[in-house]
């Protein structure tokens, strides 16, 4: 009986590279597009502006109060009562970036208010630009901070993917669901998917810790 | 647009919503002290010095760090039954939900426990105290103002991702805002309700976490 589960199972093959190519796919679309946006709106965040940071800090924080499964149910099937048609796909990505955003944009903002203020009055004595400012004084020095917790918000963030099987993406998740139909053992389908999983995240998981080490950032905004 | 936006609808479900929303927080509050029982067993067992508990429960909290509640919750949820225990949808969940947040609270207990200062240890070994002693009264204590805080944020996390259990049909409060929105093919009232309804949690969640840590006076002390 083991033996016909593992035929069946070595048959679901392609069936679970599609699943796990669709998980990093998803993954490593929203993880670009995450952190742009994320620096994007920690350097506005902590650029001065109260009306934007207070817009900013009152989104950031209906993300964060919110469990990721309701974002992408109100993206899937609220967006088209706007008249914004939506596949699956796009609102995966429209909700996983939109949280690695807001997590992100925590980490970079808290990274550029540990540079010390001096660093910035002494740049701003030298006449450098606003932007020289961030890109050459700033930036380089929050990155310390910055960097190991957004390794580790990677890892979230293709954790997070797996809730997009919800919305009926065949992702890795969806493929142990689907796979688990056939094969009735639970136990074997899934202990699998976990070591897909695995197999993407520890790699990212043991680097984190590195950098943390490396870094001297003892205290992570985020733990994995 | 949302102009047929109904809020007699809401209403309407509104003791749906209300059981939901009781269902949500008992459970989670149930699966917090599961994960807190998990998190100190495994703990103690990575502290050890010796390698037959602490490797075993660092490639647990490894294992369930490095892979996504959900595909979790379906092995427990499809493999049970298979070891012969079937259990109800509800006991899957806050079993899966303990299990998944100890793996996170024992390395938020672990860097309270580390945070000590390698003085503290040691002037109460020099002081001739037990190690019961020692743990009670020196370490416990000034560990636990430093790990109430980020326990708070595993419990914002913890509530939050109870919302995956509606996937395995347990009715809590996603389950009722899904109900709404398949059976009266109104997703908005649906999922903008339970949104408030879990921003209501986390807001009062926040709340506290700040009280404490003012309480606590660790606010200065984290950074």
């Amino acid at each position: 009986m083991i033996w016909q589960q593992l035929q069946s199972l070595a048959g679901s093959c392609p069936l679970a590279l599609r699943g796990l190519g669709m998980t990093v796919v998803l993954s490593l679309i929203s993880l670009v597009l995450g952190t742009l946006l994320g620096f994007g709106l920690g350097i506005l965040r902590t650029g001065g502006n109260q009306l934007i940071s207070g817009v900013i800090d009152a989104w950031v924080d209906l993300i964060r109060g919110t469990p990721f499964l309701v974002q992408i149910f109100l993206i899937f099937f609220i967006l088209p009562e706007f008249g914004i048609e939506l596949d699956a796909f796009t609102a995966g990505i429209i909700a996983l970036t939109n949280l690695a955003a807001c997590f992100i944009c925590e980490i970079v903002a808290a990274g550029i208010r540990s540079v010390p203020t001096g660093q910035v009055e002494a740049a701003l004595a030298s006449g450098l630009s606003r932007w020289q400012r961030m890109r050459q004084v700033v930036l380089p020095q929050a990155m310390r901070i910055v960097l190991p917790p957004l390794v580790g918000q990677y890892v979230l963030l293709i954790k997070d993917s797996s809730v997009v099987s919800a919305i009926g993406l065949t992702d890795l998740t969806r493929v142990g669901w689907l796979v688990v139909q056939r094969v009735p053992n639970g136990l074997l389908v899934f202990f699998l998917v976990g070591v897909g999983y695995f197999i993407v995240c520890y790699p990212l998981i043991m680097l984190a810790r590195r950098l943390e080490r490396r870094m001297g950032a003892a205290h992570g905004e985020v733990q994995l | 647009m949302l102009e047929n936006f109904s809020f007699r609808t809401i209403v309407e479900y509104l003791p749906l919503f209300g059981q939901g929303l009781i269902t949500t927080v008992w459970l989670s509050a149930l699966s917090f002290v599961g994960a807190l029982v998990v998190g100190i067993v495994l703990c103690a067992m990575n502290l050890q010095r010796g390698w037959l508990f602490r490797v075993p429960a660092k490639a647990y909290i490894d294992a369930v760090r490095a892979t996504p509640l959900l595909a979790q919750l379906y092995f427990l949820y499809f493999g049970l039954p298979r070891l012969g225990f079937v259990l109800p949808e509800l006991v899957v969940g806050i079993l899966a939900l303990s299990l998944n947040s100890g793996a996170y609270i024992a390395e938020i207990i672990r860097a309270g426990i580390l945070s000590i200062p390698r003085g503290q240890v040691e002037a109460s070994v020099a002081s001739g105290m037990t190690y019961v002693h020692r743990m009670r009264l020196v370490v416990l204590p000034q560990a636990f103002k430093v790990t109430i805080p980020p326990l708070l944020g595993q419990a914002i996390v913890l509530v939050k991702d109870s919302a995956l259990l509606s996937l395995i049909s347990v009715s809590e409060l996603t389950r009722a805002g899904q109900l709404l929105a398949s059976d009266r093919f109104m997703p908005a009232e649906g999922f903008l309700t339970i949104a408030a309804f879990y921003l209501l949690l986390y807001y009062g969640l926040k709340g506290l976490a700040g009280v404490s840590s003012r309480w606590l006076g660790t606010a200065g002390a984290r950074t």
